[in-house]
């Protein structure tokens, strides 16, 4: 081809094309219609749904669950930011103790967990201070203790490795010129490397999060009241199943949505100082 | 009365089966600027971070401002002092990093501010008017507010320069403060160096700029391989240095220089 001084930006331009996207866009439709069909022709009363979605019960579980879910992750986190300090403890007894805790309390399953917390009077018929203060393990190991307990430690197991990771991406120039302005680790801890280190950990830790939230249905094997358990609960009474199971969905949704909505402007706001893409000279 | 800010006596450092120092005596007079140069290699980086504790000596002894650097004697016994009181040595030498090492999530300003309220517990209004001024004085006053990311290197490293100053050092430590940066900035950060130098601070400067040396320098240590090959006025020591290893350094240092130039 002879070059010749055409000038692009004067020339009409072709449009492209997407069949892909137009095909793909269709075959999409088609399987939502059909799923709207089988829905809608399927065994559920939308009415019971629509009952059902702001019931004071349901209501209530979800309320237990955030509840649940939030008071866990913060102790869990806490846990979690000591264990991960304790790992570089040049200390070997500290050292030790969080590396064991990591591996016990992340490698139980988490139900069993659950069961054990709740039949801990089995093993200690009694728990307290001896001469001071006692009680029946029984009476104080309601479902709500035994699971913020189950759940605490479970997460600050998986959270101190999210947590360690994240501190270890803190570059070490930065731990050294804390150092060289007299700063002690405590105080470089909360003022340099922490910040730094929780714009990092805010991703996995909202997964870790969400995580939780769903995870916390299990604790209805031992008798409390979060969403999953009382939905199945009302519907061994009204057997409604799918319509129980969709209103506790459409709330996990909700709730999940609610969080993300938080971790994006929790982003936002770490986000200050630091570049993303291009790159400043 | 007239003892030295710095005294470096015999002071040895390995790590592993890396022996980093041996034998380094250096002695740093008050108002004094000592350039450390020397291959790569030979330890000069090292010892500066002995200074500032950021590695602790094995063998000699390290006097900073009269005191003991991160040990204290008791009847022959010596015992490694607690974090706190080397927190506390620490904060009497400031120190500018090869890669600036400002914090990434403050601005110039907070970067500046940061250790004298929380280190030092200066009043806020105290500590910002002092870091205005002392952005005011790297040329750098219209960049308070900016993050280290909207800042060059150069003047990434001048607030740095900046927020080191701003503890009221009476000894800067400068680490190769401008070997990471482009040819173009190395001379605003050089400016910047030689006016803290006019003012009397004590500085150690370990460096690759003969010139700044031969110019700034009251004194000049040669290191190669872990030790002092020789000491002794810029002119001695850059000009007409007695050592072989010194005279080779420098030829490979001038000839590198005239074919980048």
């Amino acid at each position: 081809m002879s070059i010749v001084a055409i000038d692009i930006a004067q020339m009409k331009r072709a449009k492209p094309r997407h069949y892909g996207r137009w095909l793909g866009a269709l075959v999409l439709l088609l399987c939502l219609g059909y799923l709207v069909y089988a829905f809608a022709v399927g065994k559920i009363d939308w009415g019971t749904v629509g009952n059902y979605l702001f019931h004071p019960r349901i209501l209530w579980a979800v309320g237990m669950t955030i509840f649940l879910s939030v008071v866990s992750m913060t102790i869990g986190v806490i846990i979690g930011t000591f264990t991960a300090l304790g790992r570089s403890s040049r200390n070997p007894v500290i050292s030790s103790i969080a590396a064991f805790y990591t591996w016990l309390f992340r490698g139980a399953p988490i139900l069993l967990q659950l069961l054990i917390w709740y039949n801990l009077a089995l093993i200690f018929p009694v728990i307290g201070i001896p001469g001071i203060w006692e009680a029946d393990t029984v009476r104080i190991m309601s479902p709500l203790a035994a699971a913020l307990i189950a759940f605490s430690l479970h997460e600050g197991a998986y959270t101190s490795e999210v947590i360690r990771s994240g501190l270890l991406s803190v570059d070490a120039g930065q731990h050294e010129a804390a150092k060289s302005i007299g700063m002690s680790y405590g105080l470089a801890f909360r003022r340099i490397i922490g910040p730094q280190a929780l714009r990092i950990v805010i991703p996995p830790l909202s997964n870790e999060f969400i995580g939780l939230l769903k995870m916390s249905a299990l604790a209805s094997v031992i008798g409390f009241l979060e969403l999953t358990g009382t939905a199945q609960d009302i519907y061994y009474v009204n057997t409604k199943i799918m319509e129980m199971l969709f209103v506790a969905t459409a709330w996990y949704l909700v709730v999940v949505s609610m969080f993300s909505l938080g971790q994006f402007w929790l982003e936002r706001r770490l986000a200050r100082g630091f570049v993303y893409g291009g790159k400043h000279g | 009365m007239n003892s030295p800010i710095v005294s470096a006596q015999r002071v040895s450092k390995r790590f592993d089966k890396f022996q980093a120092l041996t034998d380094v005596s250096i002695d740093v007079e008050k108002g004094e600027v000592v350039c450390i140069v020397g291959p790569s290699g030979s330890g000069k980086t090292t010892f500066l971070r002995c200074i500032n504790q950021l590695e602790s000596i094995d063998g000699g002894s390290l006097w900073v401002d009269g005191e003991l650097a991160g040990y204290r004697v008791e009847a022959d016994v010596v015992h490694r002092l607690p974090d706190k009181e080397i927190a506390r040595q620490r904060h009497l030498t400031g120190m500018v990093f090869q890669r600036f090492n400002l914090f990434p999530h403050r601005t110039a300003l907070e970067n500046i501010i940061e250790g004298p309220i929380h280190v030092l517990r200066q009043p806020r209004r105290e500590a910002l008017d002092m870091a205005q001024g002392l952005l005011a004085r790297v040329g750098l006053a219209a960049k308070a507010g900016s993050y280290p990311s909207e800042l060059s290197g150069g003047q990434q490293q001048r607030v740095a320069i900046a927020r080191a100053l701003a503890m009221k050092p009476k000894l800067m430590l400068f680490d190769e403060p401008t070997s990471a940066l482009d040819a173009e900035l190395v001379g605003e950060v050089l400016a910047v160096m030689k006016d803290v130098a006019a003012t009397g601070m004590t500085m150690v400067v370990v460096t690759h700029e003969l010139n700044f040396a031969r110019e700034v320098a009251d004194k000049v240590v040669f290191m190669s391989e872990g030790r002092v090959i020789e000491t002794g006025s810029p002119d001695r020591v850059l000009t007409n240095p007695e050592e072989a290893r010194t005279r080779s350094f420098l030829s490979a240092v001038l000839s590198g220089n005239s074919e980048a130039a």
